[in-house]
Parts: C-alpha cells; structure tokens; sequence
C-alpha cells in the first residue's frame, strides 16, 4: 500500500490563486487595491475624470470576488480628497451588495479620514494613524477613532521617523499599544503596520528588512495581546517594477512566511500572487535568500542574494510558466489513471496539472469540465471509498485523498462557474458544527472529510456555532443533515438546545450526534426526544457514511429510522425500569468516606508559590509523548509501539507515524509551538466535601468536590478528592499548560485545503500538551513539591502513572464539574500566565491544554464520582452559592 | 434610600447591580395613552403662543399639560417597571421644526427629564427599589445613510456634524434635567446611532463624567435588518464603542416575531439586554388587540430562556401589559452576560470577524 511518494508530498503552498481573487487562509484577510488611487492606475483614471459610477463597479466586482474589506484611498495631488472620498463612500453605501463588507478608510491626511469616517455606517478601519506628529496628536486621533467606532491602522512610526530594523519596530508598536490600551482603546481593535520596505535594493543596510518584518510581527503578537498585524505588500518588490514573475515571487514566498509569523491582513494586488510550490524552485530560493536575509548556496556563485536574485530576474522578463521537473515512474501513466494514483495515494504534487490537462482533453472533445468530477476524479474516489469501506485503507489515508480531491475540484471550479452549469449534484448535503462554547474540532474534522470523500457536500461551520446560525445555515444551504460534535459536557446541554430550536422552528431533517462526551443512552435520553426528526447518534467516523447514506436513501430510510428509534426507546425503557444500583444518602456516603493514613502526608511544597514557564523545550517534550491516544484520534485501534508491527493496521500507522515524526521536527526545529504552563501550590485544609485554600492572610478559596454515592460492595469507601487532605492542615497543588502557536498554521494548511496536515497538527499539539502535564507533574514532585526527589521512571511507566500523587482535571470523573476551572483558573492567574481562556462552557483555549489539581497524599488515587443524588445536589448548590438550576446544569451528567 | 439624581458611573453601576438580582421591567408606550385622552388643541399648545398648530404633538404636553403626562408615568411606575423613559422620543430640532417649536426643544427636555426624574425617586423613596430615567432619543425622520432621491444615491438630506448637533442638543437639556441614561431607541439607521454616540461622547467629555448609554434598534423585516439594512450582528459592532449600559431591540414587530433576532443578539452582547416589542401586530384596523397576558407569556420565555435583562413594552402597550409583564417576571433568574469579547469585529450591512 505505501509508496515513497506518500513522503514527496509538500505542505507548503499556502496560496491558492483563484483567477482575480485570491482567499489566503479562511483567517487571512487579504485587502484589495482597487479602489485606492495609490494602488490602481485605472481606479484613479476613473476618478480623475469623475466617472464614479464605473468607479462604484470597480468595487463590486472586488466584493463580488470575495474581497473581505475594501480599502478605499483618494490620496492624489489632483484631486480633493475629502470631496472624492465622502462622494464615494456614500455611492457606495447605496449599493448593498458593495455595502456588506466594511471599509478601510484609508489616507495619510486626518481630515479625509475623518470626513471618511462621518460617512460608514457600519464599523470601519482607519487606515491609518501613527506618532509621527507626537503622543498628543496620536491620541486625539485615536480617541476620534473610538467616538466614531472604528478599529484602526498603527504605522510603526514615531518623532523620529519610520522604524526599520526590528527593535525599533516593536518598540514603537509596544509603545502606541501602551499608550492606546492606556486610554481604554480596545486592544483588539488596533492593528499593526510595522512597515513593509524594499528589498534587493544594492544598498546593505536595506537587506534586513525582509526578515525584520516577519521578526517584529511574531514579537509584536506576543507583546501586544489581541492587536492584530497588517503590511503593504507592493513596496517589497519596489526594485523590481516591470517584472512581474518577479514581484509575483516575491510577494507570495513573502505572505507564506508571515502568515505563520502572525501577519493578520495586507494590502495586496490580488493579481500579484502565486502559488509557492509552483513557482520556479531556484527563483523561490533566490527570493527567500533575499527575504530571509541568507547568504546563496555556495554552487550559486554569488556572494550576495540581491546580486543573485538580480541576475536571475533577467531571464524571466516575459516568462509565465516554468518546466516540471523530475517525475516519478507512475507520472508516465495516462492522466485518467494519474488522477486515481493520486487520490488513492493521496499525492498532491501535481493533481492540479493533471486536473487541468484532463479538463482541457475534455474541452478538445466537446466535453464539459463538471465531467473531469463525475468521471475520473469520482472513480478516483470511489475506489478509496470501496477500499475503506472494506477496511483495506484507513482513516490517515482517506483524509489525504480528500485534499488531492479537494484541490483537484478548486481548480476547476471556475471553469464550472464560467459555464453556468449546475455544481456536481452531491449526494446530499450535511451541516457540520461543534457547537457553542466548545472549541474541539479534530473529530468533526476527520467526520467531515470522510463524509465529502464519499460524494457529500459538507458545510463546516467551525466550533463555537451558535444554534441560530446552525439553523440558518441549513435553511440556507437546504440541507440534508445537521450534524453536531463536542467534546466537553456542556457540550451535550447545548446539543438538547440545538434540537429544541429545530423542533421550534418545525423542520424534519436528520440530526446527527458525535464527539468524544456524546453517547447512544445520553442521545436517547434527552436529546431524542427534544426533536421530532430522526436524531442518531453516531459512534465514530467509520460509521458516519453508512447513517448517512441510509437517512438519504429512498428505500432504506424509512426502516433506519424506525429502527433506531425503537432501539433509542428500548434505551429509555431499560433505564426507567432498570433498578439503578442504590444511592446512599450524602451523609451515610460521607460516613464511608476514604480514610488515608493521614500520617503520611507529603512535606510542604520545597518551592511553595507560583511557578511560570514561559517556553518548555518542544524537544523534551517529545521525548515523554504517549502516542496510543494519538493513534485512537486517527481511528486506529492498538497500543503503542504494537500497533505499528499490527497486521491490519501496521502499515497505515506506520505511514502516519512517519507524517507525524516530520511533522514534530519542523514544529520543534521551526519553533511552529509555543509549550507555556504554570504550576501553584497552596497550603488548605479539608472541610467536610470542600477544600479551604489559604491564599493570603485573610484570604480563603473554597474548592468543592463530588463524592461517590453508590452503595458499594464489602469495604469500599466513597471517596471524594477532599478525602486525601488532611482536615488539620495540609498542601495541595494546581497547574495549567497550554499550547500555544498552532493558528498560523492551521490557517496556512486550511488555505491549502490539506485536512490531513491540519488535523495531524491538531492531534500533535494535543500530545503535547499531555506530554507537557506529564513532564511538568514530574517536575513537581522531584523539585517544586519535591515530595519525590529520588523517583526514576521510564517514560513507559509514568504513561501508566507508577508514581506518587494525582493531578485530576475538572471535567473528568474525579471531580466532574467543568465550573470549578474558573477558580482554578483565577488561582494560577491562567490567562496571563499561560494565556489560556474558558468559553462560556470552560472549554480552554487554545484547544490544547491541560489544567488540574495536584494531590500529593501516597494512597491519593483517581476514580468517578459517576451518580449523584438529589441531597448533594442541593448540598452542593449551596456551597457554591448558586441555584438548583445552574448546579444542576452543571452536574448533569451525573445526574438521573 | 432615594436614588440618586445624577447621571453617570454611580447609575450605570447600580442599573448593572439590579440587574444582576432579576429580570428588570421597563416602561410602555406613552402615544397610544395620551390618544385615549382626546385632548384638544388648546391642551397641546398652552400658552406657549407659537405661530403652528400644536395637536399632536405629544412632546411638547411636557409644558403645557405635565399632569397628562405624569399621570401615564405613574401609571407605568405602579405596574412595576424599573426604569422609566421620558416623554420626548421627538424633542429634537427636527421633528419640532413641523409644529414651528424648534426653540422650545430645551425646555421640553429638561422639564421632561425633571418630571420623569422626580416621579421615579418618588417611588424609589416608597419601597427602597431604586428606579432609573432613561432620556428618549428618538431617530428623527432624516437618514444618513440613504437618499432620499431615487435618481442621487449619493445625495444626504443631513450631514453626520448637523445631526450630531441635534442630538447634542437635546441628550445635554435630558441630563440636565436628571436623566440616568440616554436612550437612542428605534434605530433605523445606523449611522444615525452612530452620530448619536458621537454626541454623547462630545457631551461626556464636555461634563467630564459617564453619560451612560443605552441603544435600541428596530427592525424593519423578519429576516433581522434595519432600514439602513444592517443586521442585527453588525449592528451590535458597529456601535459596540458606545460601551452601552443596554443594547437590545424596540417596536419592529410584536414579541413573537421579534424572538430569533433578541436571541441572538443576547448571545453576542457583552451587556445588558433590554427588549421592548409592540403589543402584538396590529389589526386590520390598524389597532393593537393583544391581550396583556398574551404578551406577558410572550417575553417571559424570553426571560424563562436567560434571554434579557429588562423587559418592556412599545407600540401597542399599556400599564395593564407592563404589569402583566412584571407579574410573569417575578422570580426568574436573569441573563447573565457573556465574557469580554475580545475579537476584532468589524461590520459592513454585515458582520466580519477577523479570528485571533
């Protein structure tokens, strides 16, 4: 089943140039030119000579192809600028289809600003303001930008002038950003321009430029929370005016190392980009030595890569297109069989040339391009289809056929769209969505491409979907299916809501359920019966195509249906007339409580208070990764390292562990990752359930926990976390590690409509960050708590825990309730120590993260509080002080 | 225990406070009760000696019968709302320039604001709740954003810097007469709203103290988007800098088919939520018929839902509806605001979030 080629596969391009407009990453925001005087001979023609109502045209065709923010700019000599900006603005304002978007408004004089500012009705950008005249004139600017509500545009400028090298650069920004969150400006309402400048330009001091912007701008989003980063791509190339493979070269191997670095937005000709594996591989070289600031490859010849990239650009004058090179065996195959070599493979490299050479032999016969779909490339995929419907390829494999498909399909989109023929009739179309306040999404990732690898049409819609905009969308799209994935309890609440507002808003279609929390009895129970239509809970993606190809057929539906429900009615039955196994009352449990030899009580913390780190080796790290579960998220069955000598699944998952293996050196040698965690301790003592913290003087933090209430058999106790504190004084520790840096290139590997490096990242990340609450566990008990100072273990035995202590995470069976993160939260100061959040249901973001309690008593051990009764649910309202209602909320999973 | 008579953080604060406790009750219409007083032109124009016919306009009884209009505010008060508004939803230079009383639009204000201001610690002094006045501002009848010539779109009957004078004027004449809040309501157009902030802001930096806001859009079809053809989304950005002490949605329709577009909104919004439908549809008569308990059953699932933050009526409703209203609040929890959102939203007619 392997071939080398799987590994000759690059992840790289992460510009897809879709003829006029270019959609760098679903989070990239790329700014047209073409309405801005500066940057468009034509659109300054146009106004020139007061033709505006083609000028309003030039604008629509950019929104009409997809442009996100129209920067509009009438900085020219002849013309006056106020009257030319306002006339325009309101002309624009009349036409809803330009409307919709916001506008950047965008001018070196603060008086057409302004003027711009009185016209736009929604919230605009201010392009831009800066310390050039001083802090005074910059902060009644900026006080003008809020009265008026705009986000603004901050030039890397101050007294002195532009700032060039990267040091003067993110001093500037720190300093504007000081001074603008000093006057309540919204720090996520301003954006950074730390200035683009030429390169290549002969003059030495010029060489760092480059590389001083990609620098700043990575150093800028670290010192400045929330601020965004913007550039004006065009100066860049400014040396090369006239040659346009060039600047196109330029401008793209420029975007693909900023987007990473954080670059948010620029200002760019849509025209002047290309896709980075497509170009020339020596030009690309020559262009990132100059951008990077690198010395040429000795063989080159040259000594500087400005002189290099100046000899080169010479001979692409007028060139367009470039040779492929090397071509592997199966490369000489006819194209129909390249096509299904590729999906069945997975290879990318050159699905988009052969999609393009399939489509023109089609037009040569009189065909039409929605045939290269329905025919080769459908073949294509109902040949992976079979294979893992059979089980002969597995879920790695599949996910890297999609995004050969996918590219395959974007490509010849527009030629689709040109002839005005119908999209390629899918076989239904299905809503995806992880809903609000749940930020996971790695397994409705994978769901979504099996289901669009099996001829669906899947709209995702991202995590954190309000259920408005769920249902929206499927009214929208006329949808076939909503399916629905979360990963954390609250999720399940959220879930109910969804299927409550789809049986308010009378609709009928199939709701899917999945996520690693959701289960058939929770479906059953509650979920089910919220909505009239079929709702069917879906166990894992290898399932998701046959649900789904049954609620769509004709013949087998009506049955399906029927079916589950009766089996999802059985579920209710056998649990309303199941004898639960008996609850004890809270206070016969209390009277059975754990009882450790409270003798044996860890030493106080060597290093008591609050321990930061900011950036833990990645390297270290990985030498602790438990990679079973990483295996599991791929749907691939067995333990680690069994699993790769396996004889069904071996070969896949060595494939993906060799993907993930070059993956996790780029991510370590390229510094992708940032690993920031914290660790506390506090001196407490147990209070019944609760655990009193003592944080100050006179301060006091109350941590309340769950105790078992199931009658237990012989002599087991009903435990509660509080048990292994002792009630006379004792330590307890808490800890939070987060990954952070992976949006970047998620974006990039969005962008490039590579699902599989997207997903692998994701999972990597999530390894990472157990791996991190591992290393920094071990820490605390050899150095910081220092209870363990002699343990030895093998990374084998701390993945099976054979050491001293606990570390429960709220959210999981030893202390369920997900609420309890805040306080965690607020002790460890998170937000700013590690920079993670909780969503309105305490999902942590970034989504790669670990937070939990440190007990470091010898006999403290994890268990489940699994049911509780009515008493401790009202006893433990009444600790935390809220309302029958929200505790039960809070706790209802383990509840009846 | 009276409330305090001044605007600013003292009041914002204690709105946010009451707030947090239960579901709030705001007022209803003053249009339709002043209507079933059939007053006569002599009523409306007093002694004012101005030159046009006063009838009908409903702002200006301020001065020439305060006690019709103090009778209805009491009313309101003694169903039970919790904030209450003044009478002056067309107290602007604009609207006054139909019934020749431009240079009466002080004096409209801030005996309005006095009058709401002193029945409102009236009540507070009686049971200790503290009750709040909210300074109506109505949208005037000119738009920024659109041309009202077909063949000029780029054409404006006003200018941002004349409206936000406008506005000045009479945000200024409320919080002199002791307004807590001012209240942009029925927003049809964004901008608008927009040059009202602007306002406000000029005044709070000119009194050197928090004039807190509250906003109020109204939509003008189902689908969710006001006249200037915003939808609720980008609405919500595009006036988030106002820091609103409410945001929320008035008139539009009655409550059912307001519901979608409150949710959502209380899904985004970093603040408070106030709601204030019409009583139904009207009628084919043009009347509002629905029933007190119908609309009280209405916006109490909203509130059953964690929707809103205060609740009250607009075209169609009287005290018996506000107190229908605050009986079936009694006891609910109220909304609880959603984190600080620190997302970069932009907004055309639509919204645009630039993720982190």
């Amino acid at each position: 089943m392997t071939t080398p080629c799987w590994h000759a596969r690059s992840i790289g391009n992460d510009i897809v140039n879709d003829q006029s407009t270019v959609r760098l990453s679903a989070n990239f925001v790329n700014i047209g030119e073409r309405t801005n005087v500066t940057g468009s001979a034509r659109f300054k023609k146009l106004i020139l000579g007061d033709d505006y109502d083609t000028a309003v045209e030039v604008a629509r065709d950019q929104v009409e192809n997809g442009a996100q923010v129209i920067d509009v700019n009438m900085d020219e000599g002849l013309l006056d600028a106020v009257h030319a900006m306002t006339t325009f603005l309101k002309l624009i304002a009349a036409e809803p289809d330009i409307a919709r978007v916001p506008v950047m408004v965008d001018s070196s004089k603060w008086d057409v600003i302004e003027a711009g500012l009185k016209c736009v009705s929604g919230k605009p950008i201010v392009n831009s303001i800066s310390m050039k005249e001083g802090e005074d004139q910059f902060l009644e600017q900026a006080r003008k930008c809020m009265a008026y509500g705009a986000a603004v545009v901050v030039m890397a400028f101050d007294e002195t002038g532009q700032a060039d090298t990267k040091e003067r650069k993110v001093e500037i920004c720190k300093r504007a950003y000081d001074l603008l969150t000093g006057i309540g400006f919204p720090p996520e309402d301003i954006i950074f321009d730390p200035n683009i400048f030429a390169v290549a330009t002969g003059i030495e001091e010029h060489d760092r430029y480059g590389l001083d912007f990609l620098e700043a701008v990575a150093e800028i989003k670290a010192a400045c929370p929330h601020a965004k980063t913007s550039g004006g791509l065009s100066n860049l190339s400014f040396s090369f005016r006239g040659n346009e493979t060039v600047r196109r070269a330029m401008h793209s191997i420029f975007l693909y190392h900023a987007i990473p670095a954080g670059l948010d937005m620029a200002i760019v000709n849509a025209g002047q980009l290309d896709v980075y594996d497509q170009i020339d591989p020596t030009l690309r070289e020559a262009c990132e030595d100059v951008i990077l600031a690198r010395k040429p490859d000795e063989k080159t010849g040259f000594d500087s890569a400005t002189e290099r990239l100046i000899a080169l650009a010479e001979s692409y004058k007028g060139k367009t297109a470039q040779e492929e090179k090397q071509e592997a065996e199966w490369r000489s195959y006819p194209v129909a069989k390249r096509l299904e070599h590729a999906l069945v493979k997975g290879i990318d490299a050159h699905v988009v040339a052969d999609t393009e050479e399939m489509r023109a032999a089609r037009e040569a016969e009189g065909g039409r391009p929605i045939e290269v779909i329905e025919g080769p490339l459908m073949d294509g995929m109902n040949v992976v289809g079979d294979l893992f419907g059979s089980g002969k390829m597995f879920l790695p494999q599949v996910v890297k056929s999609a995004r050969v498909m996918k590219k395959a399909v974007a490509h010849l989109i527009p030629y689709i769209e040109a002839e005005k023929e119908e999209g390629t009739r899918a076989k239904g179309k299905i809503i995806m969505a992880t809903v609000k306040g749940d930020v996971h999404d790695i397994g409705k990732n994978i769901v979504g491409v099996v289901l669009q690898c099996n001829g669906y049409e899947v709209i995702d819609m991202g995590v954190m979907v309000p259920w408005s905009q769920i249902l929206e969308a499927a009214r929208e799209h006329d949808a076939d299916i909503i399916g629905l994935s979360g990963l954390i309890t609250p999720s399940l609440d959220e879930m109910v809501t969804v299927a409550e507002e789809m049986s308010r808003a009378e609709m009928s279609i199939p709701l899917l359920i999945g996520g690693a929390t959701t289960s058939k009895a929770h479906t059953a129970l509650r979920i089910d019966g919220a909505y009239e239509g079929p709702v069917i809970h879906v166990l894992d993606a290898s399932r998701a195509v046959g649900v789904a190809s049954r609620l769509l057929s004709d013949t087998q539906r009506d049955e399906f249906v029927e079916t589950t429900a009766s089996d999802y009615e059985k579920v209710r039955i056998a649990r309303a007339g199941k004898g639960q196994s008996a609850l004890l009352s809270l206070k016969e449990a209390r009277a059975n409580a754990f009882q450790p030899d409270l003798s044996d009580q860890p030493a106080p913390p060597a290093k008591p208070g609050l321990h930061v780190f900011d950036d833990w080796s990645l390297a270290d790290l990985r030498e602790v990764i438990d990679w079973t579960p990483f295996f599991r998220a791929w749907e691939l069955h067995g333990n680690y390292p069994a699993i790769l000598k396996d004889d069904v699944v071996g070969e896949s998952a060595r494939s993906l562990f060799a993907d993930a293996q070059e993956m996790l050196d780029k991510i370590i040698d390229e510094k992708w990752l940032t690993a920031r965690g914290v660790a506390g301790f506090w001196p407490c003592a147990r209070d019944e359930d609760d655990i009193t913290l003592h944080i100050g003087k006179d301060e006091h933090v109350t941590l309340p926990f769950l105790r078992q209430q199931v009658k237990k058999s012989r002599d087991r106790a009903n435990m509660c976390l509080a048990d292994f504190i002792d009630p006379a004084g004792d330590w307890i520790g808490g800890f939070a590690v987060g990954i952070h840096g992976i949006e970047p290139h998620s974006k990039r590997f969005q962008a490039d409509k590579d699902d599989y490096s997207d997903i692998l990242l994701k999972a990597l990340a999530d390894r990472f960050a157990e791996a991190f609450a591992e290393r920094l566990h071990q820490h605390v008990r050899t150095d910081l708590w220092g209870y363990a100072p002699g343990e030895q273990l093998t990374n084998e035995a701390l993945i099976k825990e054979q050491y001293r202590g606990i570390r429960p995470a709220p959210g999981y069976p030893a202390c369920p309730d997900h609420s309890v993160k805040p306080i965690l939260f607020d002790l460890l100061d998170a937000p700013k120590n590690v920079g993670l959040t909780l969503t309105e249901s305490f999902a942590m973001w970034p989504t790669a993260a670990v937070s939990g309690f440190y007990f470091g008593h010898p006999e403290a051990q994890y268990f489940g509080v699994a049911r509780v009764g009515r008493d401790q649910l009202e006893d433990y309202a009444t600790r935390r002080g809220v309302d029958m209602a929200t505790a039960e909320r809070w706790l209802r999973p383990n509840l009846d | 225990m009276t409330s305090s008579t001044s605007t600013g953080q003292g009041a914002r604060e204690k709105l946010k406070a009451a707030a947090a406790k239960r579901v709030l009750v705001f007022d209803g219409a003053f249009g339709t009760q002043i209507q079933n007083r059939k007053l006569t032109e002599e009523d409306y124009a007093g002694d004012l000696g101005l030159t046009a016919d006063q009838k009908g306009n409903n702002d200006i009884l301020a001065l020439t019968r305060p006690d019709v209009i103090s009778d209805i505010t009491r009313a309101y008060l003694a169903a039970g709302a919790d904030v209450i508004s003044t009478n002056t939803f067309s107290a602007n230079t604009i609207s006054q320039a139909d019934y020749a009383a431009e240079d009466k639009v002080r004096d409209i204000n801030v005996a309005s604001g006095r009058l709401a201001r002193e029945l409102a610690d009236e009540y507070a002094a009686k049971d200790g709740r503290p009750r709040f006045v909210a300074g109506a501002i109505g949208p005037t009848n000119k738009t920024l954003s659109l041309s009202p010539e077909v063949e000029d779109p780029g054409f404006r009957e006003i200018t941002f810097d004349e409206l936000v004078d406008v506005y000045h004027q009479q945000a200024a004449a409320l919080v002199e007469g002791g307004v807590d809040f001012i209240l942009i309501e029925t927003i049809f157009d964004t901008l608008n709203a927009k040059a009202g902030i602007f306002a406000v802001k000029r005044l709070e930096a000119e009194l050197e103290r928090d004039v807190p806001i509250m906003l109020s859009m109204t939509l003008t079809d189902l689908s969710g988007r006001n006249l200037s053809g915003h939808t609720v989304e980008a609405f919500w950005y595009a006036v988030r800098h106002a820091n609103p002490v409410t945001i929320g949605l008035n008139c539009s329709f009655g409550a059912e088919q307001l519901r979608p577009h409150v949710q959502l909104l209380s899904d985004i919004a970093d603040t408070l939520v106030l709601a204030y439908p019409n009583a139904g549809l009207p009628n084919d008569l043009g009347e509002y018929d629905e029933l007190p308990e119908t609309t009280a059953s209405l916006v109490r699932q909203w509130a059953e839902n964690g929707r809103v933050n205060i609740l009250g009526g607009c075209c169609g409703s009287t005290p018996d509806h506000i107190a229908a209203i605050a009986r079936a609040l009694e006891g609910l929890a109220p909304r609880k605001l959603p984190e600080r959102d620190t997302q970069m939203r932009l907004a055309g007619l639509e919204p645009f979030t630039i993720a982190a």
